[in-house]
């Protein structure tokens, strides 16, 4: 230890920022790592500091997933980016039944970038890991020059150990289904676009990250053959979700509009602003897909854990064509809740 | 005198000629009445249907099929319409031993199906004659008048393919339909009581009424009662137009606040009763189509405030089938009779959906067992300076097609999808545009669904393949990425079209343009379209041919905050007028003490305005429409929000209507945006808002602004085709339905002396839109333009 820190001065944490020796994979990085990361993340695997983590082989498969996460603002109500990526791959490794194991992270920073803010993010991360019950076994650091990225980008990866037996996916998805939604949508998006752009809506949004693994466990224990698939609703909502089923199982769904959870402060953002809920962002929010037989046992599973205390049964798979995901809405309308089309402009105005 | 024999003998020498006539000529009773005429003149020869449409081969003297050709194109049956009658090469030997009237050859598909039509004045008489076996029959029909593209399933037209399938004639009627001199020769739907459809009224729990059904059905309407009633294109929900708590139920139970209903009124005497009743009006409503007619309500005798709130119009149509004559007839005074649908849906056709999805709303059911194949609802007319101008086209005139100008029979067929809202697809093909009746709004999946059955539909009916897609420029239409599918699935070509170039388009291509025609310069005036620049469009000045389109001048793009939200609240496009002209706490700085500033800070204006400026959920638009509706929001009208788009607008027009004062227009100015000239509204805001101050009277503020933005339209569009070298000025858009306006823009115009434009046989809406998508693609497709 005290031959690490003589080869330097510490980092200055209240005041310093990112230049490019941090990213050359110099003494500087080195110093990033072992002052910022190690500690952050603090476990055996990533101490050995070599180019990889040597794990220990979990039973007979494997789930394995990455994702990239660029997010303005850095820092917002509920959460930052380094909860979120921690969130975001424990996610899609438990939605999938697996319980998640390992994760590594890679950082491409902008140069400037504060190391104070680096180390909050680090430090959000770790805690986010622990809670977890993951490691950050893994890591790499990149510096880009200024204005060549925005802030930090994290790109983490997980491994998770699927039980025996398990098939979740699209593929199993029949007519009659029931669409079991975790809890109200929309709270992260609105979050970061209430932050972003400096709107204060009357009352605060906070974003909903949160890891579900824990809620997926219990639904597994409730009822491990009746559930079909399973997903979090992140980037493009609900909608995406459903028509990337719809699509797949070549099926479509049948929503009832009042019966899908949303807050009154997402509500009147939603509002207000125009926004479709059912397209706005989530990091902490599932969707099951379950045979209808166990819906109800499920429910309530989903309800006895905090991540799931206002889930609700939102609508069911039915035969169709077109694989529409139709809402039916409180006026008697039924509405086609699309892909979003990239074309930001309204269809009927 | 001689005899027709004696005559021919003397007269000039025997001659065979043969005569092609096209148009809608199959199932009209052609050949009856061109056997009756041939017999009358003494030819002899024989008449027969094909692919092209009719063929004739006469015999006889040379005058005399002389006097046949101009007698025919003189004096065609009611509901044929010839689009030409061209004369053939002789075919063989001139043997004919009379006249005969032959089976068809095959492939009668070129003809097309008609439209369905009103019941003709035989039929009528027969239904009222106590001695006729048809007295009191709800489905008495024959060529002249009847259902017919409604119960189309597939081609060829004969009563196999309909829904009469089920049923088999009776003698008599099998001879009336085998006897070219019969008015019922070949009509497909013949019925009679004993052996046609049969009508029936059943209560609300689905329990059949002994009785006379329209008797009692009569007498429960009286009674406050809400109908269900089957009729040609659909069911509809009718009532006592006069009642005015049975009206008010109905819109309460239909979920339609404020909406006008049509009324259905016994005859041309009840409606001048109501409205101003026009010549061109008579004639609209005593037409075969049978539409809804849009007039002025009178004054003097009113029908229910709630059939049609706060409109100065009420749209009338009179009864179109033995069904409705007969109802009506028992009934003798005017009926709301509006569409049955579930909100946002297609209109209910058959029995068991009506029972199931009409329960909580109907009382009784007036229904029968001739089932309705295809959905048409009331088509909707207005007739302004004098013109029938379509406003909603769908039953008596789909699927009759529109001719263009001849030389686009030369062009590839196109298959054009249409818009997003007041959805109609347009097939052209050899000159011919048929539009699908309309099918309504396609962010409903059940619309949807049932407009992409029609499409595929009408490809079969018409033995129709395209070799080019044509759709919107906005990919977020459902009609788009219908077109998108297609176009992948058959390896077609797809042609994107610029929503206003279509307006246009539909102008000039319904006027009998050639398909190179010169450019014209086109105003419209719409609520909203995809740019070809990745803005909102909607208030254009443009100079168009079928190729393309410059953009000349617009209007001064403002936000619209929170996107369609904006289309249903008119407080929105207030709040994004004054951010975009002044800047929202500048306003609020100079006006915070009018109403309409009190009722925008109650609405978090001042987040919106943050959010419009940051471009959050705001796109920018050069909207006409969101306009009107700011300026009714700034007076009051609708503030909050409307249930059906146009309305805000509509009553605005209506104040600007009733003002006796003729008053000077609000001021518009010009400004560059981005170098290009716009409209410029913010010196009408600062006169507007001036008036508020000092308490004008609505009705003159509306005024002012429908003659200062007729004025300053005007003004521009003149400048811009005088530049151009144009001296045709084209309107289009939605807008445009607007008579104040429209009137105005038309008599500054004309008064100029340039030669104005519009659209008649489509609507000036988004419902014509297909049919200028289809003329842009055709051409386009012949330019070899790669898409």
């Amino acid at each position: 230890m005290n031959r690490q820190r003589s080869y330097r001065p510490r980092l200055d944490i209240r005041a310093g920022r990112i230049d490019m020796t941090h990213g050359s994979g110099g003494r500087a990085t080195a110093q990033l790592f072992e002052e910022i990361f190690l500690p952050a993340f603090s476990n055996p695997h990533l101490a050995r500091a070599e180019d990889q983590a040597i794990l220990p082989s979990p039973g007979s498969r494997l789930a394995f997933t990455t994702d990239g996460h660029v997010v303005t603002p850095l820092f917002f109500p509920g959460g930052d980016i380094g909860s979120l990526s921690v969130h975001g791959t424990v996610n899609d490794l438990a939605v999938g039944g697996a319980c998640p194991l390992h994760i590594a992270a890679g950082f491409v920073i902008e140069e400037g970038f504060p190391l104070a803010d680096l180390k909050r993010i680090a430090e959000s991360m770790g805690e986010a890991a622990r809670e977890c019950g993951v490691a950050i076994v893994a890591g790499d650091t990149k510096v880009v020059e200024r204005d060549k990225a925005d802030g930090v980008f994290i790109t983490t990866t997980g491994i998770g150990e699927v039980p025996d037996g398990l098939d979740l996916g699209a593929h199993n998805i029949r007519a009659g289904d029931r669409v079991i939604l975790s809890g109200p949508i929309g709270d992260h998006g609105i979050a970061i676009l209430s932050k972003r752009e400096n709107l204060a809506f009357e009352a605060p949004v906070r974003s909903d990250t949160a890891p579900l693994h824990g809620l997926v466990s219990a639904i597994l224990a409730a009822a491990p053959t009746g559930i079909h698939a399973m997903r979090d609703a992140t980037r493009g909502g609900l909608a995406a979700i459903l028509n990337e089923y719809a699509h797949a199982a070549r099926l479509g769904f049948a929503l009832n509009e009042e019966s899908i959870p949303i807050r009154p402060a997402v509500n009147a953002a939603c509002e207000l602003l125009g926004i479709d809920p059912l397209y706005v962002a989530n990091e902490g929010k599932l969707v099951a897909i379950t045979d209808p037989d166990v819906a109800d046992a499920i429910l309530a599973a989903m309800r006895q854990h905090p991540f799931g205390a206002e889930a609700a049964i939102i609508g069911e798979a039915v035969e169709d064509e077109h694989g529409f995901v139709r809402l039916e809405t409180s006026f008697g309308g039924s509405r086609v809740v699309d892909w979003l089309s990239g074309d930001q402009l309204p269809r009927i105005c | 005198m001689l005899t027709h024999r004696e005559l021919r003998k003397v007269g000039r020498e025997r001659r065979s000629r043969a005569f092609r006539i096209e148009g809608l000529v199959q199932g009209v009773g052609f050949r009856p009445h061109v056997w009756r005429l041939a017999t009358e003149l003494g030819l002899e020869g024989r008449v027969l249907n094909d692919g092209q449409g009719v063929l004739v081969e006469l015999a006889g003297a040379d005058a005399a099929i002389d006097e046949f050709r101009a007698s025919l194109l003189q004096n065609p049956p009611p509901l044929a319409r010839v689009h030409s009658v061209s004369e053939l090469a002789p075919r063989g030997g001139s043997y004919f031993a009379g006249f005969r009237i032959e089976g068809s050859a095959k492939g009668e598909v070129a003809t097309g199906i008609l439209p369905d039509a009103a019941t003709c004045p035989e039929c009528l008489a027969e239904i009222r004659n106590p001695n006729n076996r048809r007295h009191r029959y709800a489905f008495a029909n024959c060529t002249h008048c009847g259902p017919r593209f409604t119960i189309v399933e597939s081609i060829p037209y004969d009563r196999q393919n309909t829904t009469m399938r089920a049923f088999a004639m009776c003698p008599d009627c099998a001879a009336e339909y085998g006897d070219p001199a019969d008015r019922r020769f070949h009509a497909q739907p013949n019925a009679c009581p004993a052996c046609g459809p049969t009508l029936w009224l059943e209560d609300a729990g689905g329990v059949r009424l002994s009785g006379d059904p329209i008797a009692e059905a009569a007498r429960r309407l009286r009674g406050g009662a809400i109908l269900a009633i089957k009729g040609i294109g659909g069911f509809h929900l009718a009532c006592d137009a006069l009642n005015e708590e049975t009206v008010s139920a109905l819109r309460g139970r239909k979920r339609r606040e404020a909406k006008p209903f049509g009324v259905m009124m016994p005859d041309i005497a009840m409606a001048a009763r109501y409205c101003r009743v026009g010549v061109a009006d008579r004639q609209a409503l005593e037409s075969t189509a049978a539409p809804l007619v849009l007039m002025e309500k009178s004054g003097r005798e009113c029908v229910a405030e709630a059939v049609a709130p706060g409109q100065t119009e009420l749209a009338v149509l009179l009864p179109y089938s033995p069904l409705h004559c007969l109802l009506i007839d028992a009934y003798g005074g005017p009926l709301v009779m509006t569409s049955a649908n579930e909100t946002g849906a297609p209109q209910v056709i058959d029995n068991d959906e009506a029972r199931s999805l009409l329960a909580g709303i109907a009382e009784g059911f007036l229904m029968h067992d001739r089932p309705i194949a295809q959905r048409a609802d009331d088509s909707l007319v207005r007739v302004q300076r004098g013109c029938v101008r379509m406003l909603r086209r769908a039953r008596g005139h789909a699927p009759a097609p529109i001719r263009l100008h001849e030389d686009f029979r030369e062009l590839d067929p196109v298959l054009a999808m249409g818009p997003e809202l007041k959805a109609t697809a347009c097939l052209l093909r050899d000159g011919l545009a048929t539009l699908t009746q309309h099918l309504g709004d396609l962010e409903d999946a059940r619309t949807f669904v049932e407009y992409e059955r029609t499409v595929s539909l009408y490809c079969r009916l018409l033995d129709f393949v395209p070799t080019a897609i044509s759709v919107d420029m906005h990919r977020g239409y459902h009609s788009t990425q219908a077109g998108e599918r297609l176009a992948a699935e058959r390896d077609l070509r797809l042609i994107r079209v610029q929503h206003h170039h279509a307006h246009i388009a539909s102008v000039l291509a319904e006027g009998g343009a050639q398909p190179d025609a010169p450019p014209v310069l086109g105003i419209v005036m719409d609520g909203f379209g995809a740019g070809d620049d990745g803005s909102g469009w909607g208030c254009e000045f443009m100079l168009a041919d079928f190729r393309g389109y410059r953009r000349l001048g617009s209007l001064r793009p403002a936000p619209l905050p929170g996107g369609a939200k904006a289309m249903r609240e008119p407080w929105r496009n207030l709040l994004a007028q004054l951010e975009a002209c002044f800047g929202w706490e500048a306003a609020q700085a100079h006006w915070s003490g009018l109403d309409c500033f009190q009722a925008l800070r109650k609405k978090n204006s001042d987040l919106l305005a943050e959010a419009a400026r940051k471009g959050v959920n705001a796109p920018l638009a050069s909207s006409a429409g969101r306009l009107f509706d700011a300026v009714a929001a700034a007076l009051g009208i609708h503030f909050e929000g409307i249930t059906f788009e146009g309305q805000a607008a509509m009553e605005l027009e209506g104040l600007a209507r009733s003002a006796l004062d003729k008053v000077t227009g609000y001021p518009f100015g010009r400004l560059d945006v981005a170098g290009l000239p716009c409209l410029d509204p913010a010196p009408m805001w600062e006169c507007l808002m001036q008036d508020l101050i000092v308490g004008t009277a609505r009705e003159i503020m509306a005024t002012r602004f429908h003659s200062g933005l007729a004025e300053a339209a005007s003004r521009f569009a003149l400048e811009l085709a005088d530049g151009a070298g144009t001296d045709r000025i084209a309107l289009s858009g939605g807008v445009f339905q607007n008579r104040t306006l429209a009137d105005a823009i038309h008599a500054n115009l004309t008064a100029a002396g340039v030669e104005v434009l519009e659209n008649a046989k489509v609507p000036c809406n988004d419902g014509g839109v297909s049919l200028g998508q289809s003329a842009v693609a055709s051409v386009r497709a012949l330019a070899g333009e790669q898409p």
